[in-house]
C-alpha cells in the first residue's frame, strides 16, 4: 500500500495529537460528560484509519494488537467480578480521602462511608469503577477497529493478507 | 424569542431534508466511491439530528463510527472491486 503526498502525511503529522488527546479527554471524563469508553475508543480508531491511509503499510502488529483487545476484556470482567467480593463494590479507589495522592480533589462533596457524593457538580475522581471500566472499553475499542482496519486495509491494497 | 424558534425549527428541518437528500443521492449515483461520500454525509447529518433531538452520546458515536470508520472500510472494500455499479 502506497503512502500519500507530503501535503497529507504533514497535515497528518500535525493534527495526530490533537485527535489522540481529544479521544483521551472522551474517555477518561465518560462518566462525567457525554461520551464514554466505545466513543472514545471510535474516535482514536478513526485517527488510526487515518494514519494508515496517510502513511501506508508500516509495520503493523496484529498479535499486539489482540493482546492489548483481550486485556481490556479481562480487566472489565475483573472489575465485574471484584463486586462480588467485599467492600468493593461501587469503592471508589481513585477519590477516597485516605488517599494520599488525590485525596483533597472533592471539592463540595460529601464523604459516606467510603464512598463519595458529590453534592451538585462533580469532580472528576467521583465514580469508583465506572472509570476503571470505561479505560477498560476504551482499550479493547480501540485494539479492534484498529484491527479491523488493518486487516481491511491490508486485504484491499496486497490483494492478499500480508504483515504479523 | 418567536424568531428563535423560528430558526431553530429552519435548521431542523433543513437537516431533515438534507437527511433525505442525501440519502437519494446514495441510491442515484451509479460511481460506488461518489455513493460511499454521499452515505458518510448522510451519516454526519443524522449524527447532527440526533444532537438536535439532545442525544450527545449517540452522536459522539456516530460520528466517530458512521462518517470515520465506515466509508475508510467501504473505499477499502471498493478497490477490490470495479468501482461501478452495473445493472
Amino acid at each position: 500500500m502506497k503512502e500519500m503526498s507530503p501535503i497529507v502525511k504533514t497535515i497528518t503529522k500535525i493534527s495526530f495529537a490533537a485527535i489522540f488527546l481529544f479521544g483521551l479527554y472522551i474517555i477518561l471524563h465518560g462518566h462525567l460528560t457525554p461520551g464514554g469508553g466505545f466513543q472514545g475508543g471510535a474516535i482514536i480508531g478513526t485517527l488510526m484509519a487515518l494514519y494508515l491511509v496517510a502513511f501506508g503499510a508500516v509495520k503493523w502488529r496484529k498479535k499486539v494488537l489482540s493482546i492489548i483487545e483481550s486485556t481490556g476484556l479481562l480487566v472489565f470482567i475483573g472489575t465485574g467480578l471484584l463486586g462480588l467480593t467485599t467492600g468493593y463494590f461501587f469503592f471508589n479507589f481513585i477519590g477516597g480521602t485516605d488517599n494520599p495522592i488525590f485525596g483533597q480533589q472533592l471539592n463540595g462533596g460529601e464523604l459516606i462511608g467510603d464512598v463519595a457524593f458529590p453534592s451538585n457538580s462533580a469532580p472528576l475522581l467521583s465514580s469508583g469503577t465506572i472509570s476503571i471500566m470505561n479505560m477498560a472499553v476504551g482499550l479493547e475499542v480501540i485494539a479492534a477497529l484498529t484491527l479491523i482496519i488493518v486487516t481491511m486495509g491490508l486485504f484491499a491494497f496486497a490483494g492478499s493478507e500480508e504483515g504479523e | 424569542m418567536e424568531f428563535f424558534t423560528f430558526l431553530y425549527d429552519a435548521l431542523h428541518f433543513m437537516v431533515l431534508f438534507g437527511i433525505v437528500g442525501s440519502a437519494l443521492l446514495v441510491v442515484k449515483f451509479k460511481d460506488l466511491v461518489s455513493a460511499t461520500i454521499a452515505l458518510a454525509a448522510c451519516s454526519l447529518l443524522v449524527s447532527l439530528e440526533f444532537f438536535i433531538l439532545q442525544a450527545p452520546d449517540v452522536a459522539i458515536a456516530e460520528a466517530a463510527v458512521g462518517a470515520g470508520l465506515t466509508t475508510a472500510i467501504l473505499i477499502f472494500a471498493i478497490k477490490s472491486t470495479r468501482g461501478r455499479e452495473e445493472y
